[in-house]
């Protein structure tokens, strides 16, 4: 009874506001979901889901339509890798959430707290059709680098109550030049130290009565993070490595099969190198594509085919934005794979329904499909291209305003600029 | 020039008009000093372009066009041009042209990949007037990103030091061509640049130092002390000139040159300053002293002062999608760079970025995109501008490139679709004449000396 109260409350909590019918129609609408590409189709909200979707979808009388004749209708984008709910002005420290450099709390930290529906950052990822993304922790131990691990991700709304959509959807960890230097300057100081933190943790696990009587040795972490690790060791939270050379990858390939541990790998800028065994491990990537320059000893072999060769292999594939606030150049990004090689159809999943599976977040959002949130972007035109803009951003079903603060700059010092007034000082 | 008549057909009329401006001699300051420019563009067959869409750089857009290139320049451009006998053809049905890309601001070769402490040669952040250092000086001709930034259709770029200091030292005008010493890129007789920053990053640096700047107006103290020591110096010069260059010289001082040389027009002023405010203190710090802004650099709150800007003929060097990682690009837009436009002012989309810099095409595909959206009315061929055109002019070379003009500098990019959008791909680039990309060609791929050798080179970038 207890447990169906709270079940009851939970779906109170994160019901759809919107209490409204809208139907898009007579756009080409890209599903990502079973129902595939229709040429010209009708999609039915209501209450904040989505009810139908097909090319004769009858438009109810109450329902408020939003034409999407010559345009492309696609589901809302999921944002990997962001800073999104977290972050104001990166040189400001007191606006920046992305990450601590208290020592006792690397594994523990929870980007699912604090998080900011109000950041101006939020509008501007909107306009760039994103509605959905994962809040990602960002080390802040510079200059000692003494956490092992950054945190524990988390997916958000970008609109509607309440922002966090599900806490804890990844442990962030890097590994390779930035691991080494945390455990001391070495990569194999790293994976050692990687392991015997497990070995740790699993001991905790049998042993928390004791531990809370003081009966135990002492463990390296605090219990906060070895209590955070524990989803993690019984392969239930993925642990998300940024990694990038190949020999690094494989590395966390086989740490990760010694140890039980589910992975999505992040960076990957060799990735290209062992797709066949990236894709044989079948763990997901996270990659920029234009991330092509040999930026470190570890991305020598970056290329702009890295995203076509991967996704070639059979690895699940998800594209990410250009950080903090330039996560709107994600549909860009994923352009520019197709543009070196990627099939279309793979660039749009790499931004929707690809993500949304890697995070767990597929029952929900990632396609256009009955039953799963209202998330709808419509575009004037291929979403991929420089080109294009959004015209209408739906989330949970309620149409956002096309605005941001940005947007409202512009309009205050257009005018002026449009019809100067003879004499006026600007 | 009567042999170039001859094929010049239906060509548009300022074609003419431009023949003769490519024959003007380089502004003052041109003159080689020490460290002078050993490129020298190989010899190189006539190619002729035909049948694409041109954008010409000067605002127009030719469809079905040709465009002739002999003796490393613009020979013609225009629709119905005949294609002499000897010319290599290249078809470009279905394609289109456009200058040369030109990045204003790049920091390749200072701040090269990789990015390891040896390689971080782009702040002197010692003292915030470092006036006497030079970025050439600081090129590593090595950086891989030359080549991945031609790939990008980027055949000059201006590569400055960084912005620690108040005054960061002179900036470079590079060819990108391989090439294995820095003299062998330089632009020839192209103007040097003297990078000033305002704002953020000076006060930042040495304030966090306990040492002066530490406000803005710290910084504006330390502009002002530096033109009248300027100043000083180059009066004792003149002095010692109009004395008829008698008895002993004033010593000479490498730092007081660069700003000397400012005052003398010689040297062009490219300045990193991003608020509205402070673009306007330095418009009248340059009032006080008598020298020109030529460009303000990354100026997110350009368009606050757009029709300022335009009246001082100062340009604008931006981007469409960085904001906010600091106070003051907090109030960036993606329509800062056609707003400046509108405005009738000089408008450049610039990098700043070695990943940028392969795709200035598609960011100011987006400015132009986003300005059309909020109801502006930007044309391809004036948007392109912000790329060639206007770079080219706040460099001091807009009389050798940025447009195809016959006489003209041939700097000329191929792309496989709109040059706007996200999947159009630098098929051919051409500098000054010589073939120097050719996506279908692995030679163009050889990696810089640094990646020879390296794992996971058998793919393109």
């Amino acid at each position: 009874m207890i447990r169906l109260g709270v079940l009851l409350l939970a779906l109170a909590a994160t019901a759809p506001a919107a209490a409204e019918t809208i139907a898009i129609t007579g756009g080409r609408i890209v599903t990502m979901g079973p129902a595939g590409e229709i040429a010209s189709g009708t999609l039915l909200i209501r209450d904040g889901r989505i009810a139908a979707v097909g090319a004769d979808v009858a438009v109810p009388p109450d329902a408020t339509r939003i034409d999407a004749s010559g345009k492309v209708v696609t589901p809302g984008l999921v944002a990997a890798g962001t800073a999104l709910g977290l972050i104001e002005v990166r040189m400001v420290a007191a606006t920046d959430d992305r990450g601590t450099h208290k020592r006792d709390l690397s594994a523990a930290f929870d980007a699912g707290y604090g998080l900011n529906p109000d950041s101006l950052l939020v509008p501007v990822a909107r306009l760039g059709g994103i509605t959905r993304a994962i809040a990602t922790p960002a080390y802040d131990d510079a200059p000692g680098r003494e956490l092992l691990f950054a945190g524990q991700a988390a997916a958000v709304a970008l609109a509607g109550r309440p922002m966090l959509m599900r806490r804890g959807v990844a442990m962030v960890l890097e590994m390779g030049e930035g691991g080494a230097e945390r455990a001391g300057g070495a990569r194999g100081a790293e994976l050692v130290m990687l392991r015997a933190l497990f070995a740790e943790v699993r001991d905790y696990k049998m042993r928390r009565t004791a531990y809370d009587r003081g009966e135990t040795r002492d463990y390296t972490l605090s219990r906060a993070d070895m209590e955070a690790l524990i989803p993690v060791i019984e392969g239930r939270m993925p642990l998300l490595v940024t990694v990038n050379r190949a020999s690094d990858i494989r590395d966390a390939l086989a740490m990760a099969r010694g140890e039980g541990v589910k992975l999505i790998l992040e960076g990957v800028a060799e990735g290209w190198r062992i797709a066949g065994e990236i894709a044989a491990a079948n763990v997901p990537v996270l990659v920029t594509p234009i991330e092509n320059t040999p930026a470190s000893f570890e991305a020598l072999g970056a290329t702009l085919a890295n995203a076509r060769r991967l996704a070639d292999a059979g690895v699940l594939v998800a594209i990410e934005g250009n950080g903090n606030h330039r996560e709107r150049e994600m549909r860009y990004n994923a352009g520019n794979a197709v543009a070196n090689g990627l099939d279309w159809r793979a660039g749009l999943a790499a931004i929707t329904i690809n993500p949304a599976r890697i995070f767990g977040l597929a029952d929900r959002v990632g396609s256009l499909e009955a039953g799963k949130d209202g998330d709808v972007v419509v575009w004037d035109g291929d979403p991929l291209d420089t080109l294009t803009r959004p015209v209408a951003v739906l989330i949970r079903g309620e149409r956002q305003p096309m605005t941001s603060r940005a947007t409202e700059l512009r309009d205050r010092y257009l005018p002026a600029i449009l019809a100067p007034i003879e004499g006026e000082t600007p | 020039m009567g042999l170039r008549l001859k094929h010049l057909g239906e060509c548009v009329r300022w074609a003419l008009l431009a023949a003769a401006m490519g024959m003007a001699s380089g502004p003052a300051g041109a003159a080689e000093g020490p460290f002078p420019s050993t490129y020298r563009p190989a010899p190189a067959a006539p190619v002729a372009i035909v049948g694409a869409t041109i954008l010409t750089g000067t605002g127009a857009e030719i469809a079905n066009a040709t465009l002739l290139i002999r003796d490393g320049r613009v020979e013609a451009v225009g629709r119905g041009v005949a294609v002499p006998d000897g010319y290599t053809r290249v078809d470009g049905r279905g394609k289109w042209v456009t200058p040369g890309i030109i990045d204003a601001h790049s920091h390749l070769g200072v701040y090269p990949s990789p990015g390891t402490p040896s390689h971080q040669d782009g702040n002197e952040a010692v003292a915030p007037n470092t006036a006497e250092v030079w970025a050439e000086h600081s090129v590593w001709p090595q950086d891989p990103k030359f080549r991945l930034a031609r790939a990008g259709g980027v055949t000059t770029l201006l590569v400055l030091p960084g912005s620690a200091n108040l005054f960061g030292g002179r900036s470079v005008t590079l060819k990108n061509v391989p090439s294995v010493t820095t003299q062998g890129m330089k632009f020839p007789g192209a103007p040097y640049g003297l990078k000033i920053a305002c704002g953020e990053n000076p006060k930042r640096v040495y304030g966090g130092k306990g040492r002066a700047p530490s406000t803005r107006m710290g910084n504006v103290a330390g502009y002002r002390k530096a033109w009248i020591d300027a100043a000083d110096y180059a009066r004792k010069w003149d002095k010692w000139e109009n004395d008829g260059g008698n008895g002993n010289p004033p010593k000479r001082d490498l730092q007081f040159e660069t700003l000397a040389g400012v005052l003398k027009g010689e040297i062009l002023v490219q300045n990193h300053c991003y608020r509205a405010d402070e673009m306007a203190v330095m418009i009248d710090i340059a009032r006080e002293f008598g020298f020109r802004i030529s460009a303000f650099h990354h100026a997110n709150e350009a368009y606050k002062i757009a029709p300022l800007l335009a009246r001082e003929n100062i340009c604008v060097a931006t981007w469409a999608n960085s904001w906010g990682a600091k106070m003051e690009s907090l109030d960036g837009i993606e329509e800062n760079a056609p707003m400046i436009d509108a405005a009738g002012g000089c408008a450049i989309i610039h990098s700043d970025d070695g990943l940028l810099i392969q795709r200035l095409n598609q960011e100011a595909g987006i400015a132009m995109a986003a300005a059309n959206h909020a109801g502006l009315s930007v044309s391809r061929g004036r948007a392109i501008r912000w790329i060639t055109a206007n770079p080219a002019k706040a460099l001091g070379i807009a009389d050798r490139v940025g447009t195809l003009e016959p006489g003209k500098m041939a700097d000329v990019v191929l792309w496989s679709a709109d040059p706007f959008s996200v999947y159009a791909l630098a098929e051919r680039v051409w500098i000054d004449g010589v073939s120097m990309w050719d996506r279908g060609d692995p030679r163009y791929r050889a990696p810089s000396d640094f990646l020879l050798g390296q794992p996971g080179q058998e793919f393109p970038r």
